[in-house]
């Protein structure tokens, strides 16, 4: 029987939820959580023989000496086939799955197999080191996550050649692959061409990559005449949560006055954001958007002037789409009151 | 987010704790934080020395916003 090594965080190991965020890799004999739905689908081909688990923020803030760590629990039980997550749209769960698939490929030489839902930043950054599955946003696609997971892990195991991403349905790797197609190029070329003219479908052989990049903004000449906008992700809101900022996904941003907050306390101010600990955004939000250093700094000169208003969204699993359609009201409302340049906060 | 307010050619640092997130996601001026619960405080500190953390994290982003880069640029020093 072949052996599996599994890779989830706190959460999943039902350690607990944000407030375990800081714990540290342990790994436990055969399957945890989520292991229990794979073992079932694996059958008798395959077996977790371990589950190593770690907490979330505790990789991202330690990976220089939590990976090596981890990748040490893993290589102690010989694994042939190392499984990740399934992560959905959890960015700094996807982000450790990512990076332990990286690190698995690169030491141990083995596959790797992971779900992500494609807009998680740890399917861009590592899905050339493993086979993510394309998952939906939340757990409640862990059923069809595990399913699809679990019989690619067999193909793999079993030395199945494995199909296009299309096919099999993976996050596409990046990966060329050599194939003799029925007709020569020239052909399909035309071919697709004609079926462009004619305003039919037709699927493109060579996609080309989409650069979402942004230039660089002129830096600020002199910063002591500039005005400074705080933005953040990371859910600051006045006491209360006034517009009811939801705590993960958000459909929604606020913009706030800052008039007569010089500094934030446990009275004024709090995090929405359910994507970490709240306990010290609550207890003193300067810790998330740091205004009292920033009226500091207005009073002494050392910036213009603070900008009357935060924007404030919480980053935790929502869309990109919902993120880039706030940033655009933000940033006309930014140039409209004449700020120079903006600090972005993210938790 | 950062990427679609520098769009409208507004200066903008980013000041995280996960800089990979942040590299993934295109953004060009990026201060390291302290935590991802307190990215610009540390409740294990004095409320002064927390201050005087915060005061020194947010001097580093001004800078960053205050230099010219021609791609991605980590301000770690």
């Amino acid at each position: 029987m072949k052996k599996i090594v599994h890779y989830i965080n706190q959460f999943y190991a039902g350690i607990g939820g944000e407030d375990k965020a800081d714990h540290k890799p342990e790994v436990r004999e055969g399957h945890v959580g989520p292991g229990m739905a794979f073992a079932q689908a694996l059958k008798d081909e395959a077996s977790i023989v371990a589950t190593v688990v770690c907490g979330d923020s505790y990789f991202n803030e330690n990976i220089d000496s939590a990976l090596p760590e981890v990748l040490d629990m893993i290589k102690s039980h010989n694994p042939d086939l190392v499984i990740v997550g399934p992560a959905f749209n959890a960015g700094r769960y996807g982000m450790a799955c990512g990076a332990v698939a990286k690190g698995v490929s690169e030491t141990l030489g083995i596959p790797v197999v992971g779900g992500l839902y494609p807009e998680n930043p740890g399917a861009d950054m590592y899905k050339r080191y493993g086979y993510f599955l394309e998952t939906g946003n939340s757990a409640a696609g862990m059923r069809k996550a595990v399913a699809a997971m679990s019989s690619l892990a067999l193909k793999l195991l079993r030395g199945e050649e494995i199909g296009s991403p299309e096919a099999e349905g993976y996050i596409p790797k990046g990966i060329r692959k050599n194939y003799f197609a029925k007709e020569r190029g020239s052909k399909r070329a035309v071919d697709m061409l004609l079926a462009k003219i004619k305003g039919e479908s037709f699927t493109t052989e060579y996609p080309m990559p989409v650069f979402d990049r942004v230039d660089p903004a002129p830096a600020v000449k002199d910063i002591t005449k500039a005005k400074i906008a705080l933005v953040s992700s990371g859910g600051p809101v006045p006491k209360g949560n006034p517009d009811r900022i939801e705590s993960s996904s958000a459909t929604k941003y606020g913009k706030y006055s800052l008039e007569g907050i010089n500094d934030f306390t446990s009275a004024n101010g709090e995090t929405a954001h359910g994507g970490y600990d709240p306990v010290y955004a609550n207890e003193d939000l300067d810790r998330v958007l740091p205004v009292d250093v920033l009226r500091e700094m207005a009073a002494n000169g050392e910036i213009g002037s603070l900008h009357e208003y935060w924007y404030a969204t919480v980053g935790n699993g929502t869309s990109v789409a919902n993120s880039k359609k706030f940033a655009a009201e933000i940033a006309q409302d930014l140039l409209a009151a004449g700020v120079d340049a903006v600090i972005l906060t993210s938790t | 987010m950062v990427k679609e307010i520098e769009s409208t050619g507004l200066p903008i640092v980013h000041m995280c704790t996960v800089v990979p997130i942040s590299l993934t996601v295109g953004a060009n001026r990026i201060v390291p934080t302290v935590a991802i619960p307190h990215p610009l405080g540390n409740p294990a500190l004095s409320q002064e020395d927390e201050k005087e953390l915060r005061r020194k994290l947010v001097r580093k982003a001004l800078m960053a916003l205050e230099t010219e880069v021609d791609g991605q640029t980590v301000f770690d020093q």
